[in-house]
């Protein structure tokens, strides 16, 4: 027995009935496309949620003061000021810290030249930018002096940039902030959406002390919005937050059972929580499209079926006149792998095609890994010789005479 | 035909002892009904004869050819294939033993159809594990010889009965098998085409010792081979020489 030869008549079985091949294989290819679309836009999903993660700093913690209640009203988080720079820099010296970055916020008007722009102000330290993972663009971030001195310093984020400057260059500029004049020392580089979808460019930064002075003070002094906290160790970051609020509690002076005035959140743990929910996106998107695979892998059983019953002479004459069963299985079986294969090569191309076509239509990140092709052809191989099994088997223990007698 | 008239040596290419064939069916009631088409054969066949197996339908001559052809086999009794005890093989033995010891020539001419005339005639090559362009080389030394060189290319459907009977006796002919079973090898064919593949058949057994069984329920066509067996309600009623052996070769 040939293999090669046994191939070659599997494959003119398959030409000389081109449209069912055809029809047969187009199950295949669906199933096999629909498969390689649908985890790509997975992984694009997934792969987008780890640049944003990434983007956003590692072992975060983002502390927001805590809500308040009057009168039965509960006033949300952040609705008094309990947080202030001096706990920012006391959980600073914590042995799991390594840095934190308070922060004030308000909305201002700025204006350059004839342009202005309403924009969010971010106050804060000079650890902010390497907390939050910022990098620059061009010019540099303020200095710890320009923190000391509440020196009127700017560093924009690139949206707000492009807004107020268009093409120019904006370093050594001087912007008004509610009409106080700035010098810019820096841009921002681009970082994107935040994972809650937050435009995050479109922003700028100034000395903390400034912003309280300058910006926006208010009746509290040294209070502030929000600090984010960088611990050393992601490793450690179930024993920092137990540090830092118990550092808090102490400060703050709350006695026991009493609650927390302020709330410590993970944000390490916020983004796994949504690289898990992109993982389950991807498997589930993948299973509905496995369904049609699996669809496609029935119909060839059921083509591979009628096919046998309808080919029984043949196989007849072919035992007759010499082929043993292992032939004919391996003829069957070959037929059901190669329209398995060819189908699953066509889908794989039809997939990165369409994948290519989402990305370019719906502006979305598509990821195409070579895993995935490597999966689809052996899914597909699979397919076939599952599939195919039982029919070739069914062929292949055909009594000859039986076989050949049959009208 | 001196030569054939030597060419008997000791042991037998069929030797065939006692054998007996049933069939078991289901009746509409669900009970087992045994129907016995062969009854206590007993038969020896040497190399280089030429035999007609003769009956009427249901004599059970073609059982009797396809356990001759190793396409079924017997309930009871021996059967020895050129010394081999065809009854104890495994499946993979009997398909090898159909490649290479038997050739077949069907009624219905049996070709696979929509592949040419070449490639019909080689596909026993290819189960026997030979190349594609030797096999399809070989094909076409064979298809001269029955003279249809020049319809290599055609498929059955493209071809006469006769030409295709004589495809499907090049294709018998390939691996070079001591044995031919013919069943009804004329019987879709006219009677001047009937001539000429008897003719073909004569002169295989004649020049080359190709031993020729032949199942035929006509009496003319019977009458070409050397040795007559009757079969009748499944036992062999006649086994005798034919002494009015038609012989084409003085005719043509």
């Amino acid at each position: 027995m040939n293999l090669f030869a046994i191939i070659g008549e599997a494959l003119r079985a398959l030409r000389q009935n081109r449209l069912r091949t055809g029809l047969t294989m187009l199950g295949m290819i669906i199933g096999v496309a629909a498969v390689v679309l649908m985890l790509s836009i997975g992984q694009g999903a997934q792969t987008k949620i780890n640049q944003t993660i990434a983007a956003m700093g590692s072992n975060l913690f983002i502390v927001v003061p805590g809500a308040t209640s009057s009168g039965g009203f509960s006033f949300g988080s952040g609705s008094i000021r309990t947080l202030t720079i001096n706990d920012a820099h006391a959980i600073a010296e914590l042995p799991s810290i390594s840095t934190t970055a308070p922060v004030t916020t308000g909305t201002v008007q700025l204006n350059y030249a004839a342009r202005n722009w309403s924009t969010l102000v971010t106050g804060t330290t000079t650890d902010y930018f390497a907390v939050g993972n910022w990098k620059m663009e061009s010019g540099t971030t303020f200095t710890e002096s320009d923190l000391r001195s509440a020196a009127r310093v700017v560093v924009l984020g690139s949206i707000t940039a492009r807004n107020l400057f268009n093409d120019e260059d904006p370093i050594g500029k001087t912007i008004r902030i509610t009409n106080r004049p700035f010098l810019v020392t820096g841009v921002l580089m681009a970082k994107g959406q935040s994972l809650t979808g937050r435009d995050q460019d479109d922003n700028v930064f100034i000395p903390i002390t400034t912003s309280e002075r300058q910006i926006t003070g208010n009746q509290f002094p040294g209070s502030i919005r929000y600090m984010l906290v960088q611990g050393k160790s992601a490793n450690d970051m179930d024993i920092a937050e137990i540090e830092i609020t118990q550092l808090l509690r102490q400060r703050h002076r709350i006695a026991k059972g009493k609650e927390n005035d302020f709330t410590v959140r993970n944000l390490t743990a916020i983004a796994d929580v949504a690289t898990g929910a992109a993982k389950v996106m991807s498997i589930v998107l993948g299973a509905i499209a496995s369904v049609s695979l699996l669809v496609g892998g029935i119909g060839i059983m059921n083509i591979m079926l009628v096919s046998v019953t309808e080919r029984t002479r043949e196989i007849g004459i072919r035992m007759a006149i010499g082929a043993n069963q292992r032939a004919i299985l391996t003829q069957f079986l070959l037929e059901a792998m190669m329209i398995c294969i060819m189908g699953g090569l066509i889908g794989l191309l039809l997939g990165i095609g369409g994948a290519w076509i989402v990305s370019q239509v719906a502006d979305m990140l598509i990821v195409v890994t070579l895993g995935m092709i490597g999966l689809a052809f052996l899914f597909s191989s699979a397919v076939g010789i599952f599939f195919g099994f039982y029919p070739a088997k069914k062929a292949a223990s055909l009594k000859p005479v039986d076989a050949l007698r049959y009208e | 035909m001196s030569s054939i008239q030597s060419n008997h040596p000791a042991s037998p290419l069929i030797r065939i002892e006692n054998l007996c064939k049933s069939y078991s069916l289901q009746d509409a009631n669900g009970k087992t009904i045994t129907n016995q088409v062969l009854f206590d054969i007993n038969l020896t066949i040497n190399p280089g004869e030429f035999v007609a197996i003769m009956g009427h339908s249901g004599s059970g001559k073609s059982t009797l050819m396809n356990i001759l052809g190793c396409l079924d086999t017997p309930t009871s009794g021996s059967f020895w294939l050129s010394g081999k005890n065809v009854a104890v093989l495994s499946s993979d033995e009997l398909a090898r033993i159909r490649n290479q010891n038997i050739g077949f020539v069907f009624q219905g001419f049996n070709l696979l159809k929509r592949m040419t005339a070449l490639d019909n005639v080689a596909i026993p090559l290819l189960y026997a594990g030979i190349s594609r362009s030797n096999s399809r080389k070989q094909a076409l030394e064979f298809l001269r010889r029955t003279g249809l060189e020049s319809f290599a290319m055609h498929q059955p459907n493209q071809l006469s009965g006769g030409q295709q009977q004589r495809v499907a006796i090049s294709r018998a002919l390939i691996n070079h098998p001591p044995l031919i079973l013919a069943d009804e090898p004329t019987g879709n064919l006219d009677t001047h085409t009937s001539r000429e593949i008897m003719l073909l058949f004569q002169q295989l057994n004649r020049d080359e010792g190709i031993t020729i069984v032949l199942v035929t329920h006509e009496n003319d066509i019977a009458a070409y081979a050397k040795r007559l067996i009757r079969l009748k309600d499944g036992y062999i009623i006649v086994d005798k020489n034919n002494a009015a052996e038609t012989n084409l070769h003085e005719v043509v």
